[in-house]
Formats: C-alpha cells, structure tokens, sequence
C-alpha cells in the first residue's frame, strides 16, 4: 500500500492518541489532589 | 443623544492633546516607521521588479507592525491614573470611551501611514496605474479595521500576563481577511485592475466588527 | 451514565474499524490519484468534524455571554480544544495528501488555508483562556469565539475570491463524487463524530474534575489562613 497513505493515517491516530494521553494523565493527577485533599 | 458624542469627542480631544504636549509617543513612533521602511528596503530589493509587485504587501505589514506599538500603549495611561475604574462606575457610556481611543488610534496610525507611503513610493519608484482616489479608501478602511479589532484587543489584553505579546497574538488571526483585502486591494490599484470586490470586503468588515466591538466593548471593560 | 460510557466507547471502537476497512479497502481507487486518495476518508471527515467543534463553540459561547451558564463556558472551552485536534490533523494530512499528488507539501489552496487561518483563530483563544489572569477568563474568551465565529465567513470569502484571481490546484479536487466513496465518506463520519462526542464528552468530566479540584483548594487555603494565628 502506498507510504503516504500509511503515513497519513498513522499520524491522524498518533495525534489522537496523545490528545487522549494527555487527558488521561490530566486524570490521574487531579484524582490523587482530591484524595489528598479529602484526607485533611 | 448627545451626551455620548460629547463624551466621545471629549475623551478624543483629551487624549490627541496629551499627545501633542508630550510628543514622546508621536516622535518615537514616527523614527519606527522610517526605520521600518528602511529595513523593509534593505530586506526586499526594491530594483527587483519583483518587489515593486509585492509592495502593496510590503506598505501593510510595515503599517501592521507600526500600528501594534501605537495600539500595546493604547490604554497604558488610563491604567496609570486608574482612570479606567474611574470610567466604570460613571455612568458614561463604554463604547464612547472605546470609540474616543479607537478614533484617536485611527488618527495616530493615519499619521504613521502619511509619513511611509511616501518613503515607500519613493524608494520602491512606485507608479499607481489606478485611480489614486482609491488608494485613500483602501487605506482608510484597512487602517479602521486594524485599529477598530486592535483598540478592542488591547482592552482585552489588559488582563492577561505577557500583555505586549497578547494583542499581536489576537489580533493577526482575525485580521488576516481584512490584511488579504488591504493588500490585494491595494496591489490592483498600483497595476490598474479592478479592486472593487476587494473594497467592498472592507467596508463589510469593518461594519461587522465595529458593530461587534461597540456591542461587546461594555462587557471587556467591566470584566475585573 | 458511568455505564453509557463505556458501551458507547466499544460501539464507536467498532465502527471507526470498520469505517477504517470500509476506506482502506471497501473503497473504489480512485483512477488518477490511486491509493493515496484513500486519505481523503481521513482529511474531509475531521474537516468537517472541526467545523462542527467550532460551531458549537460559538453557540456555547453565545449561550455563556446572555446567561453566564458555566456549563456553556465548558462547552465552548472543550469544543475548542477537540476542534483544533481535529483541524490539526485536516492540515497534517493535507500536506501528507499534496506531496505525493501536487509535488509540493504545502499549496496556498483555498481549502488548506482556510483551514490554517481557522486553527490559528481557534488556538489564539485558547491561549487566552492560558494565559488571562482575570477572573472573569470565561466571559473574555466567550467574547473573543465570537469574534472568531464573525470572522469565519470573511475567511472563506477572502481566500475563495483570492483563489479565482490567482487560480491553483484543490486538494481533493471539486467535481462529482463517486457514490460508493460518499458512502464510506460518511460512514467515517458519523463513525469520527461517535469518536468525537467521546473525546469532548471525557474532556468535559476532566475540566468539571478540574474545577471542582480548584474550589476545594481555595476553600483549603481560606480555611487554613483564618486558623492561623495573627
């Protein structure tokens, strides 16, 4: 298949999928606030 | 009804004789604009025959960046005398007040573009193939659509960090079809084709977003 | 609602697969351009996806300025933000498209852009919202989409009148469409769009997560300063 195509699809996924890591690790880090923030 | 062309015309009044006094501002911006164009001279060949096709272009964003200094200190004075509280809890108006700095902007800039253009013609040998006539209003309608979104954003940059670099930042996106209008306007005129499309493109946005900003502008000002 | 999610997270999973079959091998090839035509699938659905995310930002931000709805302040924050993703990928694969076909990575087309004007319209809202050190960030930003939103059909206008003076070749051409590729075209669609309401949809909990994050903290800070001793 041809190299463009490949490469256009995989960066349209790539970008995705670091749009939605960064939401994910976003996440994370504001869950472990508000539990910390509920224990005081 | 007349009150807030009162206010206007007196807050404009105000603020062209403030500068005319001090002269500090007027001054150092006019040695900017000689210094751009001569940049602009060094940097764009003006024997190439190529640049004296691209000198429509070349006056606009010469102008674009003259004008971003004249509009950064636009408020700079209302925030060291606090006159911008002062303005909201009096029952004036917002949009006079806007309107006053965005005329006074207009004027400032219009004095700007009187001192380049003619360095720029004469550097570059222009010869404007077109009605001259033409020139003026594509210069006047360019200039307003700067100065009107840019004394708007500049309001809004007021309350942000990094506040010089905020007003280019917002303002370039949403000036890029008026600049495509200016300059292609402009460059029609110099080779004798026809702009009219181009005109009636600014004077549509320089309607829509004047009626945007006068609408809006009461909002900004009393944002804390 | 917590179980929504995830059903509906498998369903668009499946159906961006089989959008992504339906492009890749379903698809007729295209006579002149060959393969590499199958990018279109790609770049037109997350076009127009953008448009929506930005349509919806200018609504939101219409609804936030009469009524001051901090939910309409979230939606028009996340439809922003998932609006210049997708727009980022229509000016990544654009190029990625032109290469191949035109010989040249980045043409001035009318489509292409628009599209880079409306992605820098939309990420200089963004980077007020960062960078506004008021308190009323919301009602800024909501002012600043809608001079955004005003502009849009200036942009499209320009650029389009421009390109009739000074005519250039179209990434993905005009003309007729084949009505096989319209079919798969808008099951990527709908399929990019499930995908979309997903993304903006999680972003929403994170910003309200956020949010809630931030007003506990204020409230920790207040709480400790007045048991300080003076």
């Amino acid at each position: 298949m041809n190299g463009y195509l490949i490469a256009a699809y995989t960066a349209t996924w790539i970008i995705h999928i670091a749009y939605l890591s960064t939401l994910v690790s976003r996440y994370s880090r504001l869950k472990r606030e508000i539990e910390e923030l509920k224990k005081k | 009804m007349s009150a807030p062309t009162g206010i206007t015309r007196a807050t404009l009044l105000k603020d062209l004789r403030l500068e005319w006094r001090s002269k500090d501002a007027i001054n150092s911006m006019l040695f900017f604009s000689l210094l751009v164009v001569v940049v602009f001279s060094f940097s764009f060949d003006p024997n190439a025959e190529e640049s004296r096709r691209i000198a429509g272009g070349l006056i606009w964003v010469a102008i674009l960046f003259a004008a971003v200094v004249a509009l950064n200190q636009t408020w700079a004075r209302e925030i060291r005398n606090q006159v911008l509280d002062a303005y909201r809890v009096s029952p004036a108006p917002a949009n006079s007040l806007f309107l006053a700095k965005a005329i006074g902007n207009f004027i400032f800039v219009s004095v700007l573009e009187a001192l380049m253009t003619p360095l720029f013609v004469v550097f570059y040998q222009l010869r404007p193939l077109g009605p001259v006539w033409q020139l003026l209003i594509v210069a006047a309608l360019g200039t307003w659509a700067l100065v009107v979104n840019g004394t708007f954003f500049a309001a809004m940059s007021l309350r942000t960090r990094s506040r010089e670099i905020m007003l280019p930042l917002l303002l370039f996106p949403i000036s890029i079809p008026a600049l495509l209008g200016m300059v292609q306007a402009t460059t029609n005129i110099l080779t004798g084709e026809g702009a009219r499309v181009w005109i009636a493109l600014l004077l549509s946005y320089d309607l829509v977003f004047t009626t945007a900003c006068l609408i809006l502008f009461e909002t900004v000002l009393n944002a804390e | 609602m917590k179980k929504t999610f995830p059903i509906f997270g498998i369903l668009t999973a499946i159906l961006l697969s089989c959008a992504l079959y339906q492009a890749l091998v379903v698809a007729p090839t295209e006579q002149t351009m060959g393969e590499v035509q199958r990018i279109f699938y790609y770049h037109v659905t997350s076009a127009w996806t953008a448009f929506i995310l930005f349509t919806i930002n200018f609504v939101a931000s219409l609804v936030y300025l009469i009524r001051r709805n901090p939910a309409a302040d979230m939606v028009a924050l996340v439809s922003a933000e998932v609006g210049i993703v997708f727009c980022t990928i229509v000016l990544v694969t654009g190029p990625i498209w032109a290469r191949p076909v035109w010989g040249i990575w980045w043409t001035w087309d009318m489509r292409l852009t628009s599209t880079l004007v409306l992605w820098l319209i939309y990420v200089s809202y963004l980077v007020l919202r960062r960078f506004s050190s008021s308190g009323e960030t919301p009602l800024l930003a909501a002012t600043l989409a809608i001079f955004g939103a005003l502009c849009v059909p200036f942009v499209y206008f320009s650029i389009w009148f421009f390109r009739t003076q000074h005519p250039q070749p179209v990434i993905g051409g005009g003309g007729s469409i084949d009505p096989r590729m319209m079919h798969v075209l808008l099951i990527n669609w709908l399929a990019f769009s499930c995908f979309a309401f997903l993304i903006c949809w999680s972003r929403y909990r994170l910003e309200k997560l956020q949010r809630e994050v931030e007003q506990a903290q204020a409230m920790e800070s207040l709480t400790q300063s007045s048991r300080s001793p003076r």
